[in-house]
Formats: C-alpha cells, structure tokens, sequence
C-alpha cells in the first residue's frame, strides 16, 4: 500500500455515541426507555445515528450494562462516576482514540434527520469539536456534536483540571459553532410534562405526512385485491403514489394508464394532492350498455 | 335521470316518465344481452357499477344531451347485477318537439354513457371461462406484450 502524500492524513473513521447513563431523576423514569410511536427513545436515537457512523455505542454506566433496552447494543461502559455526560465521552476516546465521536444525548425526541444531516456536512474535522448553538440562549449544545481526535488531551485535562461541563469545555474550546435548522429539534426532556408535550409533537408531525384513506375496489380490481373496500394509513401524496403503493400488496394487472381515478366519488387526477379521509377509487376501462 | 336497478327494467312504465303535450317525437335505446362476444359464446352476464360517480356522470350525460339537442326529457336506467341472455341491460329514452334531435340524443346518451359511466361487465362464457370486458386484455401479458386500445 502507498503511503499517504506528505501532509494529508486519513480522516479519522467517525463513531457514534448515545448518552443513556444518566439517572433520569428529574423524569423518575429512565429516560433511554421512554417509547415514543412504538420505539424506545434509545432505539430511535441508535437508528438515526448508525445511518451516519461507521460504529454506534451506547454509553452506560458500570451496573447498566445488562438491563434490556441498552444490552442490544454494543456498549461502552463510563470509567468515571458522578461526572456526568462527559464521563461517556472521556470513556469512548479512550477505548478509540484515533476516532471522532459523533455525541447524542438520550433524551432528544424531536431530533431529526436534517439537523443530523447539517451537522455532519458543516462538520470541519481541523477543529477541536463542531456543534450548534442553542436556539435558547445562544451556548453550545455538547450532546449532538461531534468531537474531533484532537479534542482529547484537552478535554481530559479539562477534567483533570476539575471541571465537567461540556458546555463549558466547548466554549472555551476551539468549536465551530452552527445554527440550528429546527429550532426544536434539540429540546431535551427533563419532566413527565415535556414527554407529553414531545409525544403530542411527533404525533401531530407524523398525522402531517400520512393520511388516513378509504380504497374502494370493483370489477376485476375488487376480485384482484380480495376485497370491496379497505381504510389504510397511507404516507402516498396521490393518487400514483398509492396505486404504486397497492400494486406492491395486490397482484394487480392493471397498468395506471388503462385506469382512471375518482377521488370522494369525482373524477381526479393521478396527481392530486390526496388529503386525510379521501376515499379513493381506480377506475378500471368501464364496459357500461 | 339516470338510475341504477338491480330488478328487470319495464320499458312501458319509463317511457310514459317522458310524456309531455309538447313532444311529438319519444326515440328509445334498449340495450340487450346477447348470447356471444367476439366469437366466444355467453351464456351470462354481471354488471357491476361505482354508483355514486356513474349516476353523477349520468346525470351530466343527460343535461349535455338536453342542453346540446334541445330535446324536453332524457332518462337512462341501467341494470346491475346478473342477466341473463335476452334480459334489457340498459334503456335510454328521449322525448322532444320533433323526432330528429330524438333520435339525436338517445344515440348521444347510450355511446356516451358506454364510454364514461364507472360500469363493468363481467362475460360468463358457456366454456367455463370469464372475463371483464375491456379489462383482460388490458393487462400485460407476460410473454407477447402489446397495448390494447379501447374501441
């Protein structure tokens, strides 16, 4: 193998990790076992991140390692007690050091794929860490960042030093700092009420993007599909996008271009917008007198 | 008025719903159920219809044909369900001054309703076989594929 040209260094490969040591006190719950639309929080947090990361941990403390939401993923256990967030971070850059450390902090429901995605493509790997600026009060936000390499020795003397408040850490450190794409997308939970409040959030952002439809059926397409009538939630946009989306169930024949399609008993375009509780039928080629 | 029956259509009891003093010429369509199609023998037939679209189209059909021939009354009535050979499918009936735009219309609403009104007919062949006409040979077929096109 070559070596590498004088000056320019493999980028370090880039590991994720997911906060679940903390005690949840405030929520009296663990936060990493919430369930948010069918998932834990944790196995929500592990399936955005792994898309992005060559390795994801989960990082717990000493005596969590088996209990049931976290012993499905590979694990890091914290080498420290009572330091907080940190103590995870301290404990992956020692297991791999020559990795940058993508951090998400366990109880961040609202995050999404954009502000995951803006991160990682801002990301400036000759800095220290890169992370957002809170929507809040303007400080970093330690627990969706990435921490380059180089961001070790300064942080375990930072540590050393005393002092555990990655926020801290990253002001004083050499940050790039964004903005973020959803302003909410980094609240954290702390209390019963903030649960509700994320729960009622995704619920109204996920009742946004599919809508609930009424499929009628006759003729060749009623025998086709087994049935006269079905209601489904669907996430298709038109009517085009659901036909595709039945042809994949059903042994459906019919190309779209032989049918017609009626939305609430009118006709329509393929196109149409399709809104929640249409009722939404194919026409197949009519053979009427 | 354009209805569905799923009971035998009496043609006697629709046309007099169409007699007015100020038309002398009535023209009526009966469509019936013959015993074959393109060669192979039918021994009966389903129609099946998306009643509440076909009877809004229906309906357009009509005042179209009213409002483009100027007859007095229109009025369609088209069975659903299983006939048997011979029985009356469908009935059109026009009333109107004169006998011409009569005749007019009735041929504009039994060709107009055949291409637009969500109603399909499945063909029981005396082979054992059936079909929904237009529809089969619509589909692709794995081997020879080629497009059909609707008459």
């Amino acid at each position: 193998m070559d070596p590498l040209p004088a000056g320019r260094l493999a980028p370090p490969p880039l590991y994720g990790l997911v906060l679940a040591g903390g005690r949840s006190t405030r929520m009296r719950r663990d936060k990493a076992a919430l369930a948010y639309q069918g998932r834990t929080q944790l196995e929500r947090a592990m399936a955005l991140l792994s898309a992005h990361v060559a390795r994801a941990f989960v990082s717990v403390r000493a005596d969590q390692g088996s209990d049931a939401v976290r012993a499905r993923f590979a694990q890091i256990s914290d080498a420290h007690e009572n330091l907080g967030p940190i103590a995870g971070l301290l404990a992956a850059q020692a297991q791999h050091p020559e990795a940058a450390w993508l951090v998400l902090a366990c109880d961040l429901p609202l995050l999404d794929e954009a502000t995951l995605t803006h991160l990682l493509r801002a990301r400036d790997p000759a800095r220290t860490a890169t992370a957002y600026r809170s929507s809040h009060d303007g400080l970093p936000e330690p627990l969706c960042a990435i921490y380059e390499p180089r961001s070790r020795a300064p942080l375990a003397a930072y540590v050393a030093a005393g002092k555990q408040c990655p926020r801290k850490f990253l002001l004083g450190a050499d940050t790039l700092l964004l903005d973020e794409p959803n302003p909410r997308a980094l609240d954290n939970i702390n209390t019963p009420e903030e649960y509700g409040s994320a729960m009622a959030t995704l619920t109204a952002e996920s009742s946004a993007t599919t809508r609930h439809i009424t499929v009628q059926y006759f003729a060749l397409l009623r025998e086709q599909a087994g049935r006269r009538e079905e209601a489904l939630v669907s996430a298709a946009r038109t009517p085009r996008e659901l036909y595709a989306e039945l042809a994949a169930r059903y042994p459906f024949t019919l190309a779209p271009d032989v049918l017609r399609v009626a939305i609430n008993a009118e006709f329509s375009e393929w196109s149409t917008p399709l809104a929640d509780g249409d009722a939404v039928v194919f026409i197949p080629p009519v053979a009427g007198g | 008025m354009f209805r569905f029956t799923h009971t035998p259509i009496d043609p006697q009891a629709l046309r007099a719903q169409l007699a007015d003093p100020a038309c002398g010429g009535y023209a009526a369509f009966e469509g019936w159920v013959r015993d074959s199609h393109e060669g192979m023998r039918v021994r009966r037939l389903e129609y099946e219809a998306f009643e509440a679209l076909a009877v809004r189209e229906g309906e357009r059909i009509l005042a179209e044909a009213i409002a483009r021939f100027g007859v007095a009354h229109a009025a369609c009535l088209h069975r659903v369900g299983e006939l048997a050979i011979g029985e009356l499918a469908v009935w059109v009936g026009v009333s109107a001054p004169h006998r011409h735009e009569a005749f007019l219309a009735c041929r504009y609403i039994i060709d107009e309703v055949k291409q637009r009104v969500p109603i399909w007919k499945k063909e029981h062949y005396v082979s054992g076989d059936s079909g929904w006409v237009n529809c089969e040979r619509c589909a692709a077929p794995p081997a020879h594929a080629h497009r059909h096109l609707h008459d």
